[in-house]
């Protein structure tokens, strides 16, 4: 027998192990740890492996029966190998940036169950081989995140857990009908074969393409359904990290990229017409978010809202359908994912050590703490979109996409949007680095004496992952040159 | 043959044995629960290659009694037989030999052990006089264990459950005048001859089963009389009481009179649950103390399985599995059992631990019970209908049912009783995590005793999971009016 097979099931029970380990040392936190990282590593190990494998031009599938006829299936393709590398990428860094920004706080064994619960569900959302799949999948990642939002019980966070659930649950109930309305007709859904759409009207197929790209728009963020994702800004650190920059958000865009490309397929979504209209609303959620990011004073807020607007880019990219805006598209899930952490990690390490939340009181921190503040600062141009960070490349072939499908509307939007990021992120940076320190900034020796470099060292990490993405775009293994493969099989199979 | 005998006839021994042990008798589920577990395994295990039945004593049918298990009574007797078997062993917190041996202490087990037996003859009786007598014996048996809580609502219980039976009664009195059998198969081959008054028959026997399985409207006397029992029996009440009756009126409808359905009974059915999936859920909603919640919650879900009998195979085949609504009942029942049960063992130890049965006597248990509160969340996670767990596969499948035969009216009602379903469960979830101390809690009488909901919880899930084997077990042998659809069938 093949063992190839098994790689993602592998890859699915790497954080599995570790999440229920942990649910069972609750008083053992060196051991938690310790199992922690060492399933982030080997998670990485089997990554790299598939890596080279499917770089070959290899597929992996697992697949067992649910009813006969409707499977569970794990297939290891380019586009999901994408995903999982991100999320593995990440997970690495997260373990290690929770572990010592929860250090001494109660509650750790739950935090870490679904903490790596919900890297279990990113893993399968991006190795689903079919419908049925992804949705399994996509709500324990709904409902693994939950405990994460209300985490500290307190009633800040339970509200944001309150709207967290309306939105998404609401959100699944659409994504279930469109399935099974979709699947009524066409029989089971698997991406590899794409859905048979000749038993419905244009009509109940653009109804179930709404249906679907809602129930996922609701993760992604996509307007009017985006208020979830500020209030969840309640959770410890790590878990907007995460919540930002891999699982929630990310399944969404995930998703929609699926049913554009796996279900509907470019030609059936091109002959509906439903591909601009959904550019649109990607547009108007890229605009809208940096709008509202301006006007925000608390430094998480004003990173999620910049999250709502980032992650319509994988959208827009997607419905584009140009080759080479989908390149940008699926680029930008991996440089957002880097981009954005970075920034949650500094977000943490900021209020966690010098008690900032509000960007007013940022004045001088960038001499304080500089390593902090540096890598915040290339992750913030990045999103900007200054060359060379992985920013640029993004949007450098997002407005080439737009030329090509002849949508060149788009590069107003980006344009915009750029000008909007350079507007709400600029000021940060200039309080950080330009203005005089405050007073009320704990002083050089305070911070010396209480530096935790598990706490600085990740953000710093993905910082420079960032800026090599941009920098090294040209290289083959490069999440550009990634992408590029990835269409090139669509485009060219 | 003999292993349904053994089913039927080992709990009603193990009555009798608990009866004669007295203050030892609590001990014998240690031999009863992994017993009867092993030969439902065993059953279901032959079942899913042919089915099995006979005549007891070799005598044939209409002189002898026949008992025959097809694939959804196997898969309904182990998932019975889990759920009790669980329950038993929890029991023994509250009834066990440690503690001072009192009234309830003795009552409780052949009570318990005399319910087992009357499901399980429920399930592999074919003959409207034996399921006559299994039923009233579960109500008895029922009714005794629910005076347990209150004996106000175990009254109105009564009174309900004598009822139905008297309607019951009737309607067998005048089929059996009819056509002069009282076997399944017998009256399906006769029925057409006296269609009118099998079709009045029929009618009484329905009426005093949705009574017994407390379908909208008839639902009153089942929140108080659940609510207010003890926790092992509100497992019990609620998931294997209800589920008898609704199996013996889906023996009534699919397998003694397929044919003779009008469209208006089976819409009716179909309204019915519909009904009580929204009202249920609407009230559940509505419920400040725990148990009230859970019991109304029995309500709305025992409102899905009705819809079965308009989505049977209600259009064209289209996909492979659009004829799943025998199975798509078969898992909601199942996973309902595990999942209600484990709901309402949870739902005790919180209530005993926190002193209050109400939902703000909840804040902060998931810091201070935290295996119990994931029992409860997983439980609630298949009552959802949300995946991966038993619920989500039986919605699934109802849902494809619904639209591959263009009923979406139904469809819609799943989807909104899924999102109600979610929306008064999170409610004491939420209150479990909410705050920041670790509130003082009363110890439990075991340690282990958390354990019990957490296995019930996890096989709701593993029927999620690892569904493809006991969806074949489901509908292997199904009736042919559960493959085609009730007005389909020619008797």
């Amino acid at each position: 027998m093949n063992t190839a097979i098994l790689i993602p099931v592998l890859l699915v029970l790497a954080p599995l192990i570790p999440a229920v380990v942990s649910a069972f040392l609750s008083g053992h936190a060196g051991w938690r740890n310790g199992v922690n990282i060492g399933f982030a590593a080997l998670k990485l190990a089997l990554v790299t492996y598939a890596l080279a494998g499917v770089a070959a031009g290899a597929e992996y599938e697992w697949r067992i029966a649910f009813v006969p006829g409707l499977d569970l299936v794990l297939r290891l393709d380019a586009l999901a190998l994408l995903f999982v590398t991100l999320s593995a990428v990440l997970w690495v860094a997260t373990t290690l940036y929770a572990i010592a920004y929860l250090k001494g706080t109660p509650h750790q064994a739950r935090f870490f169950a679904f903490f790596n619960l919900c890297v279990v569900a990113a893993s399968g959302i991006a190795m689903s081989g079919s419908l049925i799949t992804f949705f399994v999948f996509y709500e324990i990642l709904t409902l693994a995140t939950w405990p994460l939002v209300v985490h500290t019980g307190s009633a800040k966070a339970m509200a944001a857990g309150r709207t967290y659930l309306a939105y998404t649950l609401a959100g699944s109930a659409a994504l279930l009908a469109g399935i099974v309305w979709l699947e009524s007709g066409s029989g089971p859904v698997e991406f590899a074969d794409g859905a048979d759409l000749s038993g419905f009207s244009t009509l109940s197929a653009s109804v179930i393409f709404a249906l679907l790209i809602g129930g996922l728009g609701a993760k992604t963020a996509l307007i009017p359904l985006h208020p979830w994702l500020p209030a969840a800004m309640a959770a410890p650190a790590p878990v907007s990290a995460l919540l930002h920059a891999v699982a929630v958000v990310k399944a969404g865009a995930f998703g929609v990229v699926r049913v554009i490309y796996d279900v509907y397929g470019i030609e059936t979504v091109a002959a509906l017409g439903l591909g601009i209209p959904l550019a649109a609303l990607a547009s108007a959620t890229i605009i809208y978010g940096s709008l509202q990011a301006l006007c925000q004073s608390d430094i998480k807020k004003r990173l999620a809202y910049s999250t709502v607007s980032q992650v319509s880019y994988i959208v827009l990219g997607a419905s584009l359908a140009g080759p080479f805006a989908v390149i940008g598209g699926l680029v930008h899930l991996v440089h957002q994912g880097l981009m954005k952490i970075t920034l949650f990690f500094g977000a943490g390490v900021l209020a966690e050590r010098a008690g900032i939340t509000g960007i007013a009181q940022m004045d001088g921190i960038g001499r304080r703490m500089p390593i902090t503040m540096a890598a915040f600062s290339v992750a913030a141009l990045g999103m900007i979109g200054v060359p060379p960070v992985a920013g640029f490349v993004s949007k450098w072939y997002l407005a080439l996409g737009g030329y090509q499908s002849g949508a060149s509307w788009v590069v107003g939007v980006l344009i915009a949007s750029s000008l909007l990021n350079a507007a709400y992120f600029l000021p940060m940076l200039y309080r950080a680095w330009l203005k005089p320190s405050a007073d009320t900034l704990p002083s050089r020796e305070t911070l010396a004496s209480t530096r935790t470099w598990l706490l600085i060292l990740p953000g710093a990490f993905t910082a420079m992952a960032a800026l090599g993405a941009g920098l090294f775009a040209g290289f083959e293994l490069s999440p550009l040159g990634w992408a590029t493969l990835i269409v090139e099989r669509i485009y060219l199979p | 043959m003999n292993l349904l005998f053994a089913l039927v006839a080992l709990p009603l021994l193990f009555m009798l044995a608990s009866l004669v042990a007295g203050r030892h008798g609590p001990r014998l589920i240690w031999l009863s629960a992994p017993l009867m577990t092993g030969l439902a395994v065993w059953l279901a295990i032959a079942v899913h290659t042919a089915p099995e039945g006979g005549a007891l004593g070799g005598w044939p049918v209409p002189l002898g009694i026949m008992l025959e298990a097809d694939g959804l009574a196997a898969a309904l007797m182990l998932a019975s037989a889990i759920t009790a078997a669980i329950t038993g062993l929890f029991a023994l917190g509250s009834y066990g030999t440690t503690r001072a041996e009192t009234t309830r202490s003795y009552t409780f087990w052949p009570l318990f052990y005399g319910l087992w037996a009357a499901v399980n003859a429920v399930l592999v009786s074919r003959d409207l006089f034996n399921l006559y007598v299994a039923i009233e014996l579960l109500s008895i048996c029922a009714v005794a264990l629910a005076a347990f809580g209150s004996r106000k609502a175990a009254m109105d219980y009564l009174m309900i459950a004598l009822a139905g039976s008297l309607a019951y009664l009737l309607g067998v009195v005048l089929i059996f005048a009819a056509v002069g059998t009282l076997d399944l198969s017998l009256i399906a081959e006769r029925a057409p001859e006296a269609r009118t008054s099998i079709l009045i028959g029929a009618a009484l026997i329905s009426a005093g089963l949705i009574a017994k399985t407390a379908l909208f409207p008839l639902h009153g006397w089942l929140p108080p009389a659940h609510g207010a029992a003890p926790p092992a029996v509100s497992a019990l009440l609620s998931a294997l009481v209800v589920k008898a009756s609704f199996v013996i009126l889906l023996r009534v409808w699919f397998e003694a009179l397929p044919g003779l359905t009008e469209q208006a009974i089976i819409t009716g059915f179909g309204v019915l649950g519909a009904a009580a999936i929204l009202y249920g859920s609407a009230l559940a909603l509505r419920q400040e103390g725990l148990k009230a919640l859970i019991a109304y919650s029995t309500v709305a879900q025992l409102g899905y399985l009705f819809l079965v009998f308009p989505l049977a195979g209600g259009g064209e085949a289209i996909t492979l599995w659009a004829a799943g609504a025998w199975g798509a009942m078969g898992f909601h029942a199942s996973a309902h059992m595990l999942a209600k049960a484990g709901l309402f063992l949870a739902a005790g130890l919180m209530i005993h631990a926190s002193g209050n049965g109400r939902m703000d006597g909840l804040t902060g248990l998931a810091r201070a019970m935290p295996v119990t509160t994931f029992a409860f969340a997983l439980c609630a996670v298949s009552l959802m209908g949300l995946p991966p767990s038993g619920g989500f596969m039986a919605k699934y499948l109802m849902l494809i049912a619904s639209l591959a035969s263009g009923q979406w009216p139904y469809a819609l009602v799943i989807i909104a009783g899924g999102l109600m379903a979610a929306a008064y469960l999170f409610r004491p979830l939420a209150r479990m995590f909410a705050g920041t101390e670790t509130p003082a809690i009363t110890p439990l009488a075991h340690g282990w005793l958390p354990l019990a909901p957490l296995a019930l919880a996890i096989a709701a899930m593993a029927l999620g999971l690892l569904s493809a084997a006991p969806y074949e077990l489901m509908v292997s042998g199904l009736p042919e009016a559960g493959e085609a659809g009730l007005e389909e069938v020619e008797p």
